[in-house]
């Protein structure tokens, strides 16, 4: 199989194939600059991961809107579930780069949290 | 009021804010970062996707939280700043000197401000292309707009622009829309390119289109744009290699909603006013290794110089502009003899675009179009200075290519007042 791995913006071509070494099946990879790559094409043969961003009315912010993240990759197939619990959070100000917003999210063993600061409004 | 200080920056995005830091670890206090929108953090806080920061802070990012560290660094170290503030005129007034330069600003709760300063920073960062610089023929109804703008108006309004989304351009910014238009429930149709390769990163391809299963359509532009009031549809059609449109290859394509990702230009009205010497290439200033431009003491620095793709070279960038504002304060850089660079074959410019050959520095470039398997040479006349090998470079992404101490000596000793940054291909 033939990936682009997108873990940073170099974007290798990968290619990564299952071979049987010492009597163990395992997932050889190739193409990769850095050792990141195998531990994506590897995943992605596997089990996909992307991580989550989106963002959300807040409430009482001086600003409208609070941008979040999964605080780490979902599987793949997990983000319409992921995105439709993400629509229906609930956020209020003051939020500070980090705080969850939404945990365990959809099942996903993690959290949604903020990415910015938000301030309460004044006055 | 009047207020005299030793620094200006002109924008407080990611390029103004690392640079305040840097001229601050630099030793400079008197320090003021002259924002207009209502927060800091510039075109980051709407990049809510991640990616950023990779290189600078060793770890994966979104935009706002790229933006927040810096942020965070600005805050501790007191680095004043005013926002909401709109930069009017900046001009040299040497009867102030060494006060020399005027930032002129409009803020709506203190009026016009006139800041006297020893030197400035701009980084007033970038805005899109739009369609009136392009030559789309058809109506002008409502549903078309930037990539940028739709992605503020998602990402910070919470404004959906529409429902069935045709995408012109393959910048990276309309990949990231693609994903998000997707993610919130909008059918994107296609990316339409003209060029026959993508002018976006390889991994937004990607993780923007691939993985949402996003036709991207190389060779191909829109040729019509229909709907009286509110836009119906488009028609795409194939083109040549010389851009011109296939006839017989026309297809519609409904659509509610239009986003151009056709290219950004360096912001510089500013620039100009002041009377920096500017490259038409970048649409930047022209700047020395130090990244000041034609005028002493002032310095450029970001998308205000040339367009980056990735965030952490801005923040590089900009780290070298802070310091060298601040050494200039102090008088301690001597702008000796200046090498200018020129660029060659396939490089479509050059940054910096001249050198003062003091300290070693980096070079970096871009290609004009895909080259694979070559080298870089920097030649001073026929003689090679340097090479660096490449396996491809694309123009979506851009090059470094350091000079070390021997190689300013080996160019010193040839006493060439021109470098030239060619390819060479193998
Ligand atoms: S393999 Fe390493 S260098 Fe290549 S894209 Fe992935 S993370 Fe980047």
């Amino acid at each position: 199989m033939e990936y682009t791995c997108i873990l940073c913006p170099r974007g290798c071509h990968l290619t990564a194939e299952k071979v049987m070494e010492e009597g163990k099946k395992t997932i050889k990879v190739s193409g990769n600059f850095c050792p990141r790559g195998i531990r994506y094409a590897t995943e992605e043969m596997t089990m996909p991961m992307r991580t989550v961003t989106t963002s959300l009315y807040v409430e009482g912010g001086d600003m409208k809107m609070v941008s979040m993240k999964t605080a780490a990759p979902v599987p793949k197939e997990r983000i319409p579930q992921v995105l439709e619990a993400a629509a229906k959070a609930q956020a209020k100000a003051p939020l500070k780069v980090g705080d969850a917003i939404l945990k365990n999210v959809a099942e996903t063993g993690t959290d949604l949290i903020a990415t910015r600061n938000v301030a309460a409004a004044r006055g | 009021m009047i207020r005299t200080l030793n620094t200006v920056i002109v924008g407080g995005g990611p390029a103004g804010l690392s640079a305040a830091v840097a001229a601050f670890d630099a030793g400079e206090r008197s320090l003021l970062i002259v924002e207009r929108d209502v927060h800091l953090g510039g075109i980051l806080q709407q990049c809510i996707h991640n990616g950023f920061g990779l290189q600078w802070f060793k770890e994966e990012l979104t935009g706002p939280e790229y933006a927040q560290r810096f942020i965070d660094q600005a805050e501790e170290r007191q680095i004043e700043s005013v926002t909401g503030t709109m930069v009017l005129e900046i001009r040299q007034d040497p009867q102030n000197a060494p006060y020399d330069k005027t930032v002129f600003c409009l803020s709506p709760s203190e009026g016009v401000l006139e800041l006297r300063c020893r030197s400035v920073i701009l980084s007033m960062g970038c805005r899109e292309r739009v369609r009136g610089n392009l030559k789309t023929p058809g109506t002008r109804p409502v549903g078309i707009y930037s990539a940028g703008l739709a992605q503020r108006l998602v990402n910070l309004e919470g404004v959906m622009p529409g429902k069935k989304v045709v995408i012109l351009g393959s910048g990276d910014i309309g990949l990231i829309m693609a994903r998000r238009m997707t993610w919130e429930g909008a059918e994107v149709k296609m990316v339409c390119e003209i060029m026959p390769y993508s002018a976006g990163l390889a991994r937004n391809i990607q993780q923007c289109l691939i993985d949402l299963n996003i036709p991207l359509h190389l060779s191909t532009t829109i040729v019509n744009i229909h709907g009286r009031d509110r836009l119906e549809g488009v028609t795409i059609a194939r083109v040549d290699e010389k851009r011109n449109p296939i006839p017989g290859t026309e297809q519609y394509v409904e659509c509610d909603t239009l986003l151009l990702s056709v290219g950004l230009l360096p912001e510089n009205e500013l620039s100009r006013a002041l009377g920096v010497e500017m490259d038409p290439v970048t649409g930047g200033p022209r700047v020395d290794e130090n990244r000041q431009t034609s005028i002493p003491g002032v310095y450029a620095c970001g998308n205000v110089l040339h367009v980056h793709d990735i965030v952490d070279f801005v923040s590089k960038e900009s780290t070298i502009a802070g310091k060298s504002a601040a050494a200039y304060n102090l008088q301690s850089q001597s702008g000796a003899e200046q090498v200018t660079l020129k660029a060659a074959g396939a490089v479509r410019y050059t940054v910096p675009q001249m050198a003062s050959l003091e300290e070693p520095f980096s070079i970096f470039c871009r290609v004009a179009y895909p080259v694979s398997s070559g080298k870089f040479l920097v030649k001073a006349g026929d003689q090679v200075i340097l090479e660096k090998k490449f396996i491809k470079a694309v123009p979506s992404e851009m090059e470094e290519i350091p000079v070390r101490k021997a190689e300013l000596e080996k160019i010193l000793s040839t006493g060439a007042g021109e470098l030239t940054l060619e390819t060479c291909l193998d």
